[in-house]
């Protein structure tokens, strides 16, 4: 007897440990599978038990409603107040087109049977069948980009490495997922860890790399536990080590742990944290795909975008590019959170509009007040109000709007919103994160909280905004890093889609 | 004077050969590829608004104040971090630019004083005018403008409230230096210079001085810029410390030497300096100074304040009357390697022509003798094969004996800087130096060595290389002597030199030796470099031959990147001895007995000279107390305090009749002296150096001569007196005499010096810009030659009573004898000789850390505090001799080097027991017997012993004596000695110098 209770961080954070010790000590004779989370956060803990029909759902379950769902016989999917029918036929996770998170809450994280049983290994197999220029090729030509947020292609990236001359390259994922309202990266990671270290392997051969370093946010301290032990298992079973799956290729995998600062997200200050330094941006060029990791030519890409890479190579190119739009290609892990109804992960390809991301899957706000303000793309994404909501999600479109897609989280805002507090939390953050190497967001960051601090308190506004702009110029022309070249984004976009909020009168409320 | 201003291009020059043409703001240009556009800009007269950039380092890109426009690029990069590309159109100036130039200057002037102390040092306030902004519109609410000064470091304060956090500092500690003692604390806004969460006197900082040449505001700042004012004039002139021999601004205010700015241009530092030419230049104006002449009769007497003729009348008179009496051989001179070259050439020609003897000799003989014999065997001439700039070159680096972080600072830096950028380190000394692991650098081998075993681990290399099949057959074939490396190649292949028989002596582990052999002969580039721990040894010269034996074997002599490099102790030694400071060599290196170059003198001089070798200066000492040489001028040498065997000196000057010492200070000499002569301090010089790298730099004259004299005007005033008249208007003069009498200076003339800046020795009509890099195609000599090193264990042995070898060397803040350095706040790092020892031969004598202990050994005795650390191996203790309160040296011992007499500093068996009482309890011992006679024995053995595996040893035994020996000393051994104590090599080469005689 199979009973699932995610051993996601988010799951756990609403008590799934307890729900899972509960249900062990009352349910004897079964196996409890700590899975990953299928992203329906507002149904968390979501228990799932295998029955003859396919895995049933109950969810949100707490410890106190364990008697009662033994009571009703849920091991034997028997209906109770919670129950949510099928998994497979939840209307909100089945009408979503899951490539890159196609296994994760299904499956067991670290069951190698597991990960093959669901289409793992057939990419990197395929990969190791073929010439790196083909991988490359086929990277390239599935459109695929980095979905850190800058959303470069990745197949030119591994072009420019694998041309590389070297005697050591290196693959870096960045799993320092920072941005306020985000956490694909993490659910990835304690769900599926196996696709990220298949990825960053099909990555390795593809340029010629042999280590790979996992930047791993310390903030996510289950994410780290269940990719280490993945990758001990992986080791332990030949997935990693001196010959890949029995193959002439060699891939060493390592954790990095960060040590809590923002800008490491950043790749090159990344690079500098993993060389033991302090997390400094570096001057671009050099790129670091030519003089990265210690020099080396080094592919930087964040988990998503590894994670993508086995259904790219298991499916082809041309069922990848199938989904999205004009030059976003494939599909998108959006992160919906805030105050929003039905949070959670929602893949979809590119072009999904923002209605029916956040009213559609995510139903509105949780408190049923009008909602005012979504942000995208993190803490350094733009601000928008409703009249933006049927703008597509993807790359060209945002851009156009004014805003940015970013690493795909949304945050949702009702009208208790005050935009110029927002605005100066904008600039507060960067305040707060900036490495502290170029002068606009040193001490431009700083300013910015000051003088936002001014015009709210209606101490000569008008100049205190051109002021303002006038900084938002300096940093986003100026800055060294899309750190201090982005926080600008946020601070105008509030001013200019939210104005009223900005008059230096007393807050509207 | 004006100022001298040295252009700032922002980012260091591309080394590319390969060109690439752009325009920037209209302008045609064509620059090396990878050039930065900002450097590319000011190289077209373009000088781009910048502040976190200057041309020491690489370009960092933080302040935004150099951004520009690309046709046909998006944004507004920074043009010191993006590089030229061809066909590129670069706009440095527009609405554009403008706007976030003094947007982000707006930003500095927020967080920055309204004025700052050092007026236009601060590049904020200069820059922001250039861009037309004044003030900043922010409320400003944050700054950091009451951060409080940190004022420990002696010689520069750190201003924090100044500070533009443009990292210049740090990166200057890190790339520049090398000591990685600097850091930015916290991030964003409150990301702030530190060394490292502590004061500056308490991190790491080894008070460089290079972070507060990178600072462009007047947050790192010279105090004496503070308290004397802005500089307005300056002169280039060179360092007066070690051998390194950097170049240096004197900046000036008025009369007032206001600080010393190493010169980029400078070909030894290239910008770069240490602790010492930076900042330790007090003494020369140090209260203790000596001015005036003084004489006394007798050495018990008070001095005596007399004008300069009496003194050079009183000091003739003395030497005269013992010529008159004991002959014209009673009496010599010392050159020193702390004066110029023209100084050095006029006191030579002093005691060649106007004493009418040889007996000159040079502090060098205690020093880098045995570079001099060694390498003039194997390559023909005396010198380093490199320039400094070489070591960048290198792949693997063997450094032996030496320990350039703190006694060649400048040029560690360097080494460092190829070390962080792959070169491979293996390092050959007792002792667990800086090098072996720093920030950036681990070694890859330390060959810890007991001391006195250099030539068993240079022969055991040597031994792996050939055996293994590792020597460089065609560079060996192209450039060797063959028979030469026949005979060496079966003499080094015998089992005596293989690792594992030689592990027994040195304690290297023979597959450590193996690995590094393996390591070295296999590097493209390999170079040696050594210092004082190879020559100070009984087998000196030997292991000098078995480097030049190990550099020809690996084929690592006649390009970049390799070579055998003495680092040399003091700022002249090189040219000291280029200068014929040597009692058997005229300048250039050339045998007195040969009457060609004899003639050049004498013709020159109007001089018949003597065709004999005169005394060497332990010579000099013995005569001295056998009562046949009583007279000396030692000009700028502290030998009471420098010399091995202290009561042995003390004793041989005590019995002279007319000591003549020419110092800046009353020193420990001093006190057995009858005239002193006041010296100048480098300042006042006017003449030359010559470095390390054969560098000859200039000295120029900051100020007026305290003495109002120049040094070589009073030499030339005595040699007058004595009856030779000599006299020049300048140092020039004196330069085109060297120039006009020898070879490889030939083409070296002050007026193309001040033409070029410097100039490389050999200089002459082949090479008219000089030679960096010497024996390009063929050695001086024309083949190179290798010579058998046999490996002979020194008589200095660790014995029961003395079971502890002690050896000697530098710290970093202080020099030598310290006659400058303890008068500068430098005593602030080093305030007395410390003996180092490992714990465990502490705990069985009882010496706790810090406390006082009495060292002795059979010469001497005396008492200095002990430091416990695992930087020495059980069995060898260490100190320096830079404090006469302690005087190291009373502790070594009359030992020396068999072929040039250097003495054997690097090993004295010693004892420690815990004393009671501090340092100054120095305990001298009575000289007796025929100490003379007793030297004779000794070297004429050790002579033989090194010569032992060579075909009829017994001819190059005595043609060595007669090379090296003077007359009466060789009349000695055929006289006087007892032939059962010599060696049967010795005993035959006595009786082929009677037939050949």
């Amino acid at each position: 007897m199979k009973i699932y209770v995610p051993g996601d961080s988010a799951a756990i954070s609403v008590g799934a440990d307890d729900v899972a010790a509960a249900i062990a000590s009352k349910v004897g004779d079964s196996t409890i599978i700590r899975n990953g989370s299928r992203g329906a956060l507002w149904l968390e803990p979501m228990v799932e038990v295998e029955t003859d029909k396919g895995r049933v759902a109950y969810g949100p379950v707490n410890i106190e409603d364990i008697d009662s769902l033994i009571a009703a016989d849920f091991m034997h999917g028997g209906t109770h107040k919670l129950s949510l029918g099928e998994s497979e036929k939840i209307e909100w996770l089945a009408s979503q087109d899951r490539v890159t998170f196609k296994r994760v809450g299904i499956i067991d994280p670290l069951s190698l049977a597991d990960y093959e049983a669901y289409g793992g290994l057939v990419g990197l197999r395929r990969a190791i069948s073929m010439s790196s220029e083909a991988i490359v090729d086929e990277v390239k030509e599935s459109g695929v980009r980095g979905r850190g947020g800058a959303g470069f292609p990745a197949g030119i990236k591994w072009k420019t490495v694998a041309d590389a001359v070297s005697d050591q390259k290196y693959i870096c994922c960045n799993a320092d997922e920072g941005d306020s309202g985000t956490f694909a990266d993490r659910m990835l990671i304690e769900g599926d860890p196996y696709t990220l270290i298949e990825g960053m392997t099909i990555a390795a051969i593809a340029v010629g790399a042999t280590e790979g370093i996992v930047y791993l946010r310390s903030e996510y301290p289950y994410a780290i536990k269940t990719l280490q032990r993945a990758i001990d298992i992986a080791h332990a079973f030949g997935w990693l080590g001196s010959s890949v799956l029995g193959s002439k290729y060699a891939f060493e995998l390592k954790i990095r742990v960060g040590a809590g600062s923002y800008v490491c997200g950043e790749e090159t200050a990344m690079l500098e944290s993993i060389e033991g330094k302090r997390g400094v941006v570096r001057a671009k060029p050099p790129l670091p795909a030519l003089e990265g990791l210690f020099g080396k030519p080094t592919v930087i890409n964040n988990v998503l975008t590894l994670s993508t890479i086995p259904a790219v190579m298991a499916d082809g190119a041309a069922a990848y590019k199938a989904r999205g739009v004009g030059r976003s290609l494939g599909t998108q892990v959006f992160q919906l959170a805030g105050n929003i109804k039905r949070g959670g992960i929602v893949e979809m390809p590119f072009g999904i509009s923002i209605e029916e991301v956040v009213n559609g899957y995510g139903g509105g706000t949780l408190s049923g007040a009008p909602l005012r303000a979504v942000q995208i793309g993190g803490p350094l994404g733009a601000y928008f109000g409703t009249d933006k909501f049927e703008t597509s999600l993807d790359y060209e479109s945002m851009l156009a709007a004014g805003g940015m897609l970013g690493h795909g989280g949304i945050v949702v805002f009702d009208d208790s919103v005050d935009l110029a507090q927002q605005a100066r939390f904008a600039m507060a953050f960067c305040a707060l994160e900036s490495c502290g190497k170029c002068t606009p967001c040193r001490i431009g960051s700083t300013r910015g909280v000051e003088t936002i601090d001014l015009i709210i308190q209606g101490v000569k506004v008008d100049e205190n905004k051109k002021l303002l702009l006038d900084l938002c110029e300096v940093m986003t022309d100026g800055s060294l890093c899309a750190m201090g070249g982005l926080t600008p984004m946020p601070v105008k976009s509030a001013m200019i889609n939210f104005p009223e909020d900005f008059t230096g009168e007393v807050s509207r409320r | 004077m004006t100022m001298i201003h040295e252009h700032d291009f922002g980012t260091p020059a591309s080394k590319k050969s390969e060109q690439v043409s752009l325009e920037i703001d209209g302008k045609s240009i064509t620059v090396p590829a990878q050039t930065s556009i900002m450097r590319a800009a000011s190289m077209a007269g373009i000088n781009i608004p910048k502040l976190c950039s200057t041309d020491s380092l690489k370009a960092f890109g933080s302040c935004r104040l150099c951004v520009i426009q690309v046709d046909g690029r998006n944004g507004t990069p920074s043009s010191c971090t993006t590089p030229v590309a061809d066909g590129m159109k670069v706009v440095t100036q527009s609405e554009k630019l403008d706007r976030l130039r003094k947007g982000v200057m707006e930003l500095y002037l927020s967080d920055h004083p309204a004025e700052c102390a050092t007026g236009d040092e601060c590049e904020v306030h200069v820059v922001a005018k250039k861009i037309g902004i004044s003030e900043s519109r922010y409320a400003a609410v944050s700054t950091h403008l009451d951060l409080a000064k940190d004022e420990s470091n002696p010689y520069f304060t750190f201003d924090s409230t100044e500070c533009i956090v443009c990292n210049r500092c740090v990166r200057a500690c890190d790339e520049v230096q090398g000591t990685f003692a600097l850091t930015i604390e916290n991030r964003g806004f409150e990301a702030r210079v530190s060394s490292s969460g502590t004061s500056f006197i308490d991190s790491e900082c080894v008070s460089c001085g290079a972070c507060v040449q990178a600072c462009p505001t007047g947050a790192l700042t010279e105090k004496t810029l503070l308290t004397i004012g802005a500089p307005t004039s300056s002169v280039i002139t060179t360092c007066a410390y070690c051998g390194v021999g950097c170049s240096f601004k004197a900046e000036m205010r008025g009369d007032e030497l206001v600080r010393m700015v190493p010169l980029k241009d400078g070909g030894a530092n290239e910008g770069h300096s240490c602790v010492k030419g930076r900042f330790a230049y007090g003494y020369a104006t140090h209260s203790d100074r000596i001015t005036k002449p003084m004489i006394r009769n007798a050495i018990t007497d008070p001095w005596k304040e007399v004008s300069w003729e009496e003194a050079i009348s009183f000091a003739a008179a003395g030497l005269k009357k013992i010529q008159a009496e004991s002959g014209r051989n009673a009496i010599g001179g010392i050159t020193s390697s702390r004066c110029t070259n023209e100084e050095v050439f006029v006191v030579q020609k002093m005691v060649r022509a106007a004493f009418a003897n040889n007996n000159v000799d040079t502090c060098a003989r205690v020093c880098h003798s045995p570079t001099g014999y060694g390498l003039g065997q194997a390559f023909g001439t005396s010198a380093g094969t490199q320039d400094f700039e070489s070591v960048e070159h290198s792949d693997v680096i063997l450094l032996i004996g030496a320990n350039p972080t703190s006694a060649h600072p400048v040029f560690a830096s360097r080494m460092k800087k190829a070390l962080r950028k792959g070169a491979q380190l293996i390092v050959v000394d007792p002792r667990v130096i800086a090098l072996v692991r720093t920030p950036g650098v681990v070694a890859a081998h330390h060959l810890q060595l007991m001391p006195g075993t250099n030539v068993a681990v240079i022969n055991a290399l040597a031994h792996v290389i050939v055996t293994e099949g590792l020597a460089k057959r065609n560079f060996i074939d192209a450039r060797c002597e063959e028979k030469s490396f026949k005979e060496w190649e079966a003499f080094i292949s015998l089992p005596e030199n293989s690792p594992e028989v030689l592990e027994a002596s040195s304690r290297v582990p023979a597959e450590e030796i193996r690995k590094a052999a393996r390591l070295f002969a296999s590097a493209p580039n390999g170079s040696i470099y050594y210092g004082l721990g190879v020559t100070e040894h009984s087998q000196g010269s030997t292991m000098v031959m078995g480097i030049a034996n190990l550099a020809m074997v690996t084929g690592n002599i006649g390009r970049k990147g390799v070579g055998v490099n003495p680092l040399r102790g003091q700022n002249n030694v090189q040219g000291s001895c280029d200068m014929g400071s040597f009692p058997h060599e005229l300048p250039g290196y050339r045998h007195i007995s040969n009457a060609d170059t004899r003639k050049i003198f004498n013709d020159k001089w109007g001089v018949t000279l003597d065709a004999e070798p005169g005394m060497r200066i332990p010579n000099m000492f013995d005569s001295a107390i056998a009562g046949n040489y009583r007279g000396l001028y030692i000009q700028g040498e502290d030998i009471a305090q420098s010399d091995p065997n202290t009561s042995h000196v003390h004793a041989a000057l005590r019995a002279m009749d007319m000591v003549i010492v020419q110092d800046l200070f009353l020193n420990e000499t001093a006190k057995f002296a009858h005239v002193f002569l006041p010296g100048t301090s480098f300042l006042e010089k006017d003449g030359t150096f010559t470095n390390a790298e054969r560098r000859i730099n200039r000295v120029r004259p900051v100020m007026k001569s305290a003495t109002g004299k120049s040094e070589y005007e009073v030499t030339c005033d005595l040699a007058t007196a004595m009856g030779y008249p000599m006299s020049y208007g300048s140092g020039a003069e004196i330069m085109d005499e060297i120039a006009a009498t020898t070879p490889t200076f030939a083409g070296v003339s002050f007026k193309k010096l001040d033409e070029v800046g410097s100039l490389q020795w050999p200089c002459n009509e082949e090479n008219p810009e000089g030679t960096p890099t010497m024996h390009l195609e063929t050695f001086m000599r024309g083949l190179g030659q290798f010579n058998r090193t046999p490996y002979v264990a020194t008589d200095e042995k660790a014995t029961r009573k003395f079971p502890l070898l002690l050896t000697t060397g530098r710290v970093l803040s202080q020099y030598n004898v310290g006659a400058q350095t303890r008068r500068t706040a430098n005593n602030i790092w080093h305030t007395e000789d410390i003996l180092d020892l490992h714990e465990s031969d502490a705990q069985l004598r009882g010496v706790a850390d810090g406390s006082w202990v009495k060292l002795s050994s059979r010469v001497g005795e005396t008492i200095m505090r002990a430091r416990i650390t695992d930087e020495v191996p059980a069995g060898v203790v260490y100190t320096t001799f830079h404090f006469p309160e302690s005087g190291a040296n009373v502790i070594t011992t009359d030992f020396s080097d068999w072929a040039t007499n250097c003495p054997e500093y690097k090993v004295t068996a010693v004892e420690i027991t815990p004393s009671a009482q501090g340092p100054g309890a120095i305990v001298e011992t009575h000289i007796d017997g025929d100490v003379q006679l007793a030297s004779i024995i000794r070297m004429v053995n050790q002579i033989a012993a090194n010569f032992t595996v060579t075909d009829a040893p017994e001819v190059k035994v005595a043609h060595h004596i007669v090379q090296f020996w003077t007359p009466v000393m060789i009349e000695r051994l055929h006289k006087d000695v007892d032939k059962s104590l010599l060696s049967p090599i010795a005993q035959k080469a006595l009786e082929v110098m009677l037939v050949t005689k």
